[in-house]
């Protein structure tokens, strides 16, 4: 259960524009008839991208209308999932994992990066308007940690040094390849894969 | 060692590419129709005698379960949900059968719905795999415009859609009923059970509930026999699994390994070995951050597998091991374990609600040494508080790691908190009153 905090400026109105509007409609009718309630956690994920990654409490009233569902049950839903913004965030949204696994493999260093580079606090949009950050449970990728979710991507096996150059990238408009940071492909085992040998580089 | 021809998941390190063409020369949606000709009651019965447990953590028996769903449809439809809502702290694996493998899913899912009489199937992604998702996707996609799913999928005459439902980051999600509520559209607080969901589930309508791994084996162990997945690992423990080695290991990774490996060779051989070497090894949490951490000693013998878990007053989970050395602080590693239950409690029971918090401030006292010496014993009071008294099974996955601590490193916990007890003249206060709230009027 997360505290989530609302914005005090929010926007008078929210309406999908009509791209939004059509994928909203088509996801609606992946649920049976009557169930379009379903679809809420989708279209809260709509609204938040197009208003720049936060949902505005007229965003929920507005998706409450088209599900045909009280307002006060689309609040509790974007208040009791971690991922809905409530507040503005950065353009770019750096989630640092710092779960045991996480942790023992030094994330608490890439927060210290975030700190230094981005904010000083956790959810604090940085000096020059880019960025924020905050620190999240188990993204699961444990075997590729530490890692860091930048918007949709995540950047694996990290430490500080590449950390810092992936916000140097940023900082410069550049796009950061996401992925492992020491050159894996996936999760297999650096330099001594005994498995599935006959197939590698098939 | 498994031989690698009996690896299931050829394409766990994604060699080949996860599209159709390639996911075809595997093997994959060969003569599925061959599967549905020998109709349900053979699928369900294979099932059982290959004696797959399913991968989601709670190992119950797969064959089973599917033969709980009522076998005329009434007057509701049936529904298979598919569990992709990985968050297990240390659990990798299903993420890599989502990018990597997900064709093994889509046919295992026509195969399952044949088998449960359902003609919808939502698959619940947790928020964060967006990418991983979005492959998937593509592969349904695939799967589609092939004639492999959608009206009479393979040719099999059976109607078959496939849905992605995105997660938004709740933890409990994973817990199925919680999930079902989350797919209805509700914050995702667990039902009472029962009623079980194969009765009385999604919609109200019987629905079965499988985790991504249990499901993408099925089609696997239809083709090659049931007998052939038994004779691998041992009675009541049968098949492969994907393991996760995760932390203070050389070379972390995910491996497809038999059922009943030791643990000592999955870290040593195919992990790279403990940073500092197997001497330097602390403790092993072998089934994802909910299951009780394993001392050195046990390590070094013990087989994963279910019930040699059990054995060792730990379980295998979702076999996601996460490696600790002697360089980390055990009791902070815990603590922050106790964090992320606190984070993550859905906050319907009190005493998961308010004993997840108590166990997390306790525990990040006692890692800085600020505890008296009776908060120990308090503390596994306060788990075994909430051990059994909620409505699902968080309230023994934040307990149990904290119960491991106390029972393997007890001596440690002791030795770093050494200040007497705060309040003496209060003993006949029980142990769930946090009595340093009430060193004010005992001052």
């Amino acid at each position: 259960m997360s505290l989530k905090k609302i914005s005090k400026n929010q926007p008078d109105n929210f309406e999908f524009d009509s791209e939004n509007l059509e994928e909203a409609e088509k996801i609606i009718t992946n649920y049976p008839k009557g169930k379009q309630k379903s679809a809420v956690m989708a279209l809260l994920y709509i609204a938040q991208k197009q208003n720049n990654n936060w949902i505005p409490l007229s965003a929920m009233k507005y998706i409450a209308k088209m599900l045909d569902m009280p307002y006060i049950k689309v609040y509790e839903v974007a208040t009791f999932y971690s991922m809905y913004n409530l507040t503005p965030v950065g353009d770019y949204f750096f989630q640092v994992c710092t779960t045991t696994p996480c942790m023992i493999r030094g994330a608490y260093k890439l927060v210290d990066v975030c700190k230094k580079r981005i904010s000083e606090n956790e959810s604090e949009i940085s000096k020059n308007g880019k960025s924020s950050w905050m620190e999240v449970e188990c993204l699961g990728a444990c075997v590729n940690s530490p890692m860091v979710q930048i918007n949709d991507d995540y950047f694996e096996d990290l430490d500080e040094e590449k950390f810092s150059k992936i916000i140097d990238e940023i900082d410069k408009n550049q796009k950061p390849k996401p992925g492992s940071y020491r050159g894996r492909l996936s999760s297999e085992p650096e330099n001594i894969r005994k498995t599935l040998l006959s197939n590698k580089n098939a | 060692m498994l031989k690698d021809e009996d690896r299931i998941f050829q394409n766990l390190y994604n060699d080949f590419g996860a599209e159709l063409d390639s996911a075809k020369k595997r093997g994959d949606w060969l003569e599925t129709k061959e599967i549905f000709n020998k109709g349900r009651s053979w699928i369900i019965e294979e099932i059982k005698t290959s004696q797959l447990r399913g991968r989601g953590g709670a190992g119950f028996p797969t064959g089973l379960k599917w033969s709980f769903a009522p076998k005329e449809v009434g007057s509701k439809p049936h529904y298979l949900v598919i569990n992709a809502d990985e968050s297990e702290p240390g659990t990798c694996k299903d993420r890599d059968i989502l990018r990597f493998e997900p064709h093994k899913l889509i046919e295992g899912c026509l195969i399952a719905s044949y088998a449960v009489n359902a003609h919808t199937c939502y698959i619940y992604i947790r928020g964060e795999y967006f990418k991983e998702g979005q492959k998937l996707q593509k592969a349904i996609d695939e799967a589609y415009s092939n004639g492999l799913i959608g009206k009479n999928a393979s040719s099999t005459g059976w109607d078959f859609d496939i849905f992605i439902h995105y997660g938004a980051g709740a933890y409990i999600c994973g817990e199925e009923t919680a999930l079902l509520e989350s797919l209805e559209g509700n914050k995702g607080q667990p039902r009472l059970k029962p009623p079980f969901p194969a009765l009385i589930g999604l919609y109200g309508c019987p629905t079965i509930i499988n985790n991504v791994e249990t499901i993408a084996v099925v089609p696997t162990i239809l083709r090659r026999g049931g007998k052939w997945f038994s004779s691998l690992g041992r009675e009541k423990n049968t098949g492969t699994k994907i393991f996760c080695i995760s932390g203070n290991v050389n070379n972390p990774c995910n491996v497809e390994e038999e059922m009943g490996v030791p643990l000592k060779d999955l870290i040593e051989k195919h992990a790279g070995g403990v940073v500092g070497g197997w001497d330097n090894l602390k403790a092993v949490i072998p089934g994802g951050s909910s299951m009780p951490l394993l001392p050195k000693e046990v390590c070094d013998t013990i087989k994963m597998d279910f019930d040699a878990c059990v054995e060792n007053k730990t379980g295998l989970g979702t076999a996601g091991i996460v490696v600790i050395n002697k360089d980390q602080d055990i009791i902070k590693c815990m603590a922050r374990i106790a964090r992320f239950y606190k984070h993550e409690s859905c906050g319907q029971c009190t005493p998961c609600r308010e004993g997840s918090g108590w166990m997390w401030r306790m525990l990040e006292r006692m890692a800085k040494g600020e505890a008296t010496r009776d908060e120990v014993d308090m503390l596994m009071d306060v788990t075994k508080q909430i051990e059994g008294h909620t409505i699902c099974a968080f309230g023994e996955g934040s307990s149990w790691p904290v119960q491991g601590l106390i029972r393997n490193f007890k001596d440690e916990i002791l030795e770093r908190n050494k200040y007497d007890p705060l309040i003496q003249r209060k003993k006949e206060v029980p142990y769930l009153v946090d009595q340093h709230l009430l060193e004010k009027e005992n001052a």
